[in-house]
């Protein structure tokens, strides 16, 4: 994409900074994601209606709102994992770095644009095993040992099992897990981490990891995280996504949607009058 | 009151006892078979049973290696024709078909489990033994493959869904197609059940009779390759029980004493198998 027209979509989109809210808001960063009207359905059922957003590059953008909003169904369509459900419809685009992602080979398009789930998921096979999955697959260049203990490095999980790489993942701990899902993730290189309430099973020790690896992860990929915790959203996120059932309320930097939301709908919702 | 809460009791007692009555009817069968088979039998098992032919009647000895060995060349052929066909048919079942063409496969798997053997006898019968023009070990392991298709399919199938969908989806998660996410996460994954129960369909089948009976036809003799009719330790065992010779009959039950032996064996193996390791958690 030529720069001008990166810029383009930047002043249309990008939500802009904020000056007097105490927090700065980084430089506006290039966008990696950008969903253009799309409209969502289950069968007949609409679950998401006329979305616009976009997800900066090196920034981590949250998705939150109540239960049954649409925000898993809206994160589920950057890797298309949509497809994987019957009767599931998308109308409107989607692009990745100006590529509409409904015209590439599926297949492709996962390894860039990751995705880590809600609980833990890992294969029935071991430690190493289910972080060499995705470049064995993927028929890896580099020696698969070597992008192993990188990813496994890079989740910050490395130093808890580099002496057991051969165990069962399952004897890992929940948080284990679920930094092993992540550096499961990494191990393919995306460019895009999508996280689907990715610390709803941990416990506080283990959530408190994660939000840190988040953060450390930015600087090598673009992160997209679903949660119910709008406590996490604060702490980790650099932009806030509110969604109300299946539209998009709110879209600003992380700051200003909790210290001085636009709309009345996000401020009930943030200050805890539902959901 | 007093009598209704005494009545109560009675009934509780009651069913109680008879439930345990018939838990223990149903495990004495099996022993009692055992038992039977082994007083019977017991004392024809040595080693000339497993390495020598049948000899004739009046001639003290001899064994059953022909039909041990035919047995087991029948096995081999019917999970050579059942195993690849359910296994892959169970896998499109489970994986790739929509609610309506599963719903006729399944049923139509069912109806065939539900086919008495001695039908499938002779439809083996009819598409292998007349082309051929006469019983070969072939014609028998047709039958009993055809046999262990649905138990396989039915098996695979199952043990396919019990494989929770997180798990496909963390794979197609990292750009894998769907069949690397079947062949490398899927089936790996239910891989225990599935061997399980190809082990159960060989157990059933192994002590099949009605489909061999002109099919495999039996023989007294080695049955070289596979185009001749061949001895199977289920049709010796017909046939030398039916027979009017004392020995015979000795013989017969020690031929079923191995082939309950072997089955049982299997049965504990798969067993083992499928308690041993990781388990998949359930979705």
């Amino acid at each position: 994409m030529p720069a001008s027209a990166r810029s383009a979509v930047t002043l249309n989109l990008t939500p802009t900074s904020l000056p007097g809210t105490g927090r700065e808001v980084a430089a506006p960063a290039p966008m990696r994601l950008t969903v253009a009207k799309v409209n969502f359905f289950y069968g007949a059922k609409q679950t998401l209606f006329d979305i616009n957003m976009n997800v900066a590059a090196n920034r981590v953008t949250a998705l939150i709102g109540p239960s049954g909003c649409g925000k898993s169904t809206l994160l589920r369509t950057f890797n298309r994992m949509h497809e994987t459900v019957r009767n599931a419809r998308l109308e409107g685009e989607i692009l990745l770095d100006g590529q509409n992602i409904l015209s590439q080979d599926v297949t492709l398009l996962r390894r860039r644009v990751g995705m880590v789930f809600q609980r833990p998921n890992p294969f029935p096979k071991s430690i190493f095993e289910n972080v060499a999955y995705g470049p064995k697959i993927n028929g890896a260049k580099e020696p698969i040992t070597d992008i192993v203990e990188r990813s496994l490095r890079r989740a910050a999980l490395w130093d808890e099992v580099k002496d057991q790489l051969h165990k069962s993942a399952y004897e890992l701990s929940g948080g284990q897990q679920q930094r092993l899902c992540i550096a499961r993730g990494l191990a393919v290189e995306p460019e895009v981490l999508l996280l689907d309430e990715p610390c709803s099973a941990l416990d506080p020790i283990s959530t408190a990891k994660i939000e840190e690896l988040l953060v450390q992860l930015k600087d090598s990929c673009t992160i997209a995280i679903v949660t119910h915790n709008m406590q996490q959203a604060a702490r980790v996120s650099d932009f806030t996504a509110f969604l109300l059932v299946g539209q998009l309320v709110e879209f600003s930097p992380t700051p200003h949607l909790f210290t001085t939301p636009s709309d009345p709908r996000t401020e009930a919702y943030i200050t805890g009058r539902f959901g | 009151m007093n009598a209704r809460l005494k009545w109560r009791k009675f009934v509780s007692a009651f069913m109680l006892t008879m439930t345990g009555v018939c838990a223990a009817i149903a495990v004495s069968v099996l022993f009692f078979i055992l038992g039977h088979l082994v007083y019977h039998g017991g004392t024809s098992i040595n080693w000339a049973f497993f390495t020598k032919l049948p000899v004739p009647v009046g001639e003290v000895g001899g064994g059953m290696a022909n039909a041990i060995v035919g047995s087991a060349k029948l096995l081999a052929l019917a999970s050579l024709v059942g195993v690849p066909i359910g296994f892959f048919g169970g896998i499109y079942l489970a994986e790739f078909s929509g609610s309506k063409v599963a719903f006729v496969v399944r049923y139509a798997a069912d109806l065939l489990n539900g086919v008495p053997s001695i039908v499938i006898g002779i439809f083996a019968y009819a598409l292998v033994v007349l082309p051929f023009k006469h019983f070969s070990t072939l014609a028998g392991g047709f039958a009993l493959g055809l046999m262990m298709i649905p138990i396989t399919l039915r098996s695979t199938e199952e043990f396919l869904h019990g494989v929770p969908r997180a798990l496909r989806e963390a794979s197609m998660a990292l750009g894998a197609s769907k069949w690397t996410t079947i062949s490398r996460v899927v089936v790996p994954a239910a891989y225990r059940g599935i061997m399980t129960t190809i082990l159960l369909a060989l157990a059933r089948v192994a002590g099949e009779t009605a489909p061999l009976l002109f099919t495999a036809f039996g023989n007294r003799f080695w049955s070289p390759g596979l185009g001749q009719p061949t001895a199977a330790l289920p049709l010796v065992i017909y046939n030398y029980a039916l027979s009017p010779y004392e020995d015979w009959h000795r013989q017969a039950w020690a031929a079923g004493l191995v082939l309950l032996g072997l089955i049982l064996m299997v049965n504990i193996v798969a067993r083992v198998i499928l308690s041993r390791g990781v388990a998949v958690p359930r979705s």
